[in-house]
């Protein structure tokens, strides 16, 4: 059975049209629509519900010692206050998730992840535990919002003092304080904009809502929902489990290179990546120079031949044009080459091009 | 929502208009509002038969495909070029959004009037 985020019914009064994601029931999209939620976070601010992501609490005086060995990414300079970005792999170098690390403090780590993965990320951390390390599933005791936009920060100013505001893009302050309401504020996102993730006790999580809302509304804040959280962070460039990479598509081949640490002495899954050299595929931007639009699972060509397949696709609200990202042979993978991509029978004339395809300006 | 009484419509959520033995067809408020922004059509061109309860293109949203089924047999006479170049006028202007005319019909689906359609879609 689909279960409910603590802000179920915040999104049915507000228009949300539901889905089944991850495991939970969710907005596609609000009465404004997709495109005109994808404006918004480009030009002012959108307000998102993420309260699905997983929340998993890695703490012992072995902690470090566990991520370093468990993920692909490097913690050992990771400072309190700190989040990093990492892959965790199998042994044979596909992706298991992809995560945020935060460092709370001294042997307490707050990791988030994927909502549809967080029971078995969940079992293969405990599967693959180590003495000195706790470990706690705390995914339904929290809520989190998503706050994007150039307007993000102005609009979080008019509720939350100075101090409680994280100045540096992935840093975290855990003891915030939201109106008397105990939060935690990191400075990352999804959407390719400045903006916070906020995270609190479930039951706070409506109050929280509202109050962005009203105090966002006169800065272009609207509320925004799945479908335009997809199209942002294709625009720019972020790849999304199980489709960029997934238990068959390794984080080398995805081009999460920077966050894979292969200098460290040893990880799950650092052997079968250093085999995988050269790398026979890697992901690619396609713009759609011809007429169509791209979606998942489709066939690449070039004069003819298989190439490789996208892994997501859509028309962009922002450039205003069609996109994708593929998975092809490295061979083949030259930027500004032209490529054909299968869309139901009818070749549609593609560019490669290089990601992101929107990045914005500091 | 709005459904002319002018115009027929289908159970796959077409509309139908009239224009002496030819006839143009779109898709319905409650299909636009349904599938959301669009933003690409895919037509037959001019000259292609098309058979009722096949479909005759598709129209695509940011975030899916749907099919769009031609309600009569015949042949295209005109396409709607304006939609291929922007097919969020669909959504603007359902009922002035025509996908394509077709002629010489053949045969015709069991189509509704308004207030069937309405009451059809629980509207």
């Amino acid at each position: 059975m689909e279960k409910k985020t603590p802000l179920y019914d915040i999104h049915i009064k507000y228009g949300g049209k539901i889905v089944e994601f991850g495991g939970f029931l969710l907005p596609v999209q609000y009465g404004s629509g997709v495109k005109a939620e994808h404006m918004a976070v480009r030009t002012h601010c959108g307000l998102f519900d993420v309260s699905h992501m997983g929340e998993i609490l890695v703490q012992g005086e072995k902690a470090k010692d566990y991520l370093n060995m468990l993920l692909t990414n490097d913690f050992t300079d990771l400072k309190p206050g700190g989040a990093s970005y990492s892959p965790m792999c199998y042994e044979n170098g596909g992706t298991v998730d992809d995560l945020i690390v935060y460092m709370r403090g001294e042997n307490d780590y707050f990791l988030v992840v994927n909502a549809a993965n967080t029971e078995k990320d969940f079992a293969w951390m405990c599967d693959h535990k180590i003495d000195g390390v706790e470990l706690t599933n705390a995914s339904n005791e929290w809520g989190q919002v998503a706050l994007q936009g150039p307007n993000a920060d102005k609009i979080l100013h008019k509720i939350v003092d100075d101090k409680y505001i994280p100045a540096g893009y992935y840093t975290c302050i855990f003891d915030g304080d939201f109106r008397g309401i105990p939060v935690m504020i990191s400075r990352t996102g999804y959407t390719g904009e400045d903006g916070f993730e906020i995270y609190m006790p479930a039951d706070k999580a409506p109050e929280v809502w509202e109050t962005l809302v009203e105090e966002g509304k006169d800065d272009g804040l609207i509320p925004c929902a799945l479908g335009a959280r997809d199209t942002l962070r294709l625009e720019a460039g972020m790849p999304l489990y199980g489709h960029e990479i997934t238990e068959d598509i390794s984080p080398k081949t995805s081009g999460l290179g920077f966050a894979i640490k292969m200098s460290k002495p040893d990880f799950i899954g650092k052997a079968a990546l250093e085999a995988d050299q050269p790398l026979k595929q890697r992901r690619v931007g396609l713009k759609v120079t011809g007429r169509g639009i791209l979606r998942e699972h489709l066939d690449v060509y070039r004069d003819g031949k298989l190439i490789g397949h996208t892994t997501s696709g859509t028309f962009l609200p922002y450039l205003g044009n069609s996109y994708g990202m593929a998975i092809v042979d490295t061979a083949a993978r030259e930027i500004g080459a032209p490529c054909q991509v299968d869309v139901r029978g009818r070749m549609v004339d593609c560019e490669m091009v290089a990601l992101p395809f929107y990045k914005r300006s500091k | 929502m709005n459904f002319p009484a002018e115009l027929k419509y289908s159970k796959d959520d077409e509309w139908v208009r009239y224009d002496g033995d030819d006839a143009y067809v779109g898709i319905t408020d409650y299909a636009q509002s349904e599938l959301g922004d669009l933003v690409f059509v895919n037509f037959p061109e001019v000259g292609d038969e098309v058979t009722a309860g096949e479909p005759l293109g598709d129209v695509e949203s940011v975030k899916a495909v749907a099919d769009v089924f031609s309600p009569v047999t015949g042949v295209v006479l005109e396409i709607n070029e304006d939609l291929l170049d922007d097919a969020s006028l669909i959504n603007s202007d359902p009922y002035g959004s025509w996908f394509i005319k077709v002629g010489s019909i053949s045969e015709t689906d069991d189509l509704m009037s308004a207030d069937e359609y309405a009451e059809y879609r629980g509207q």
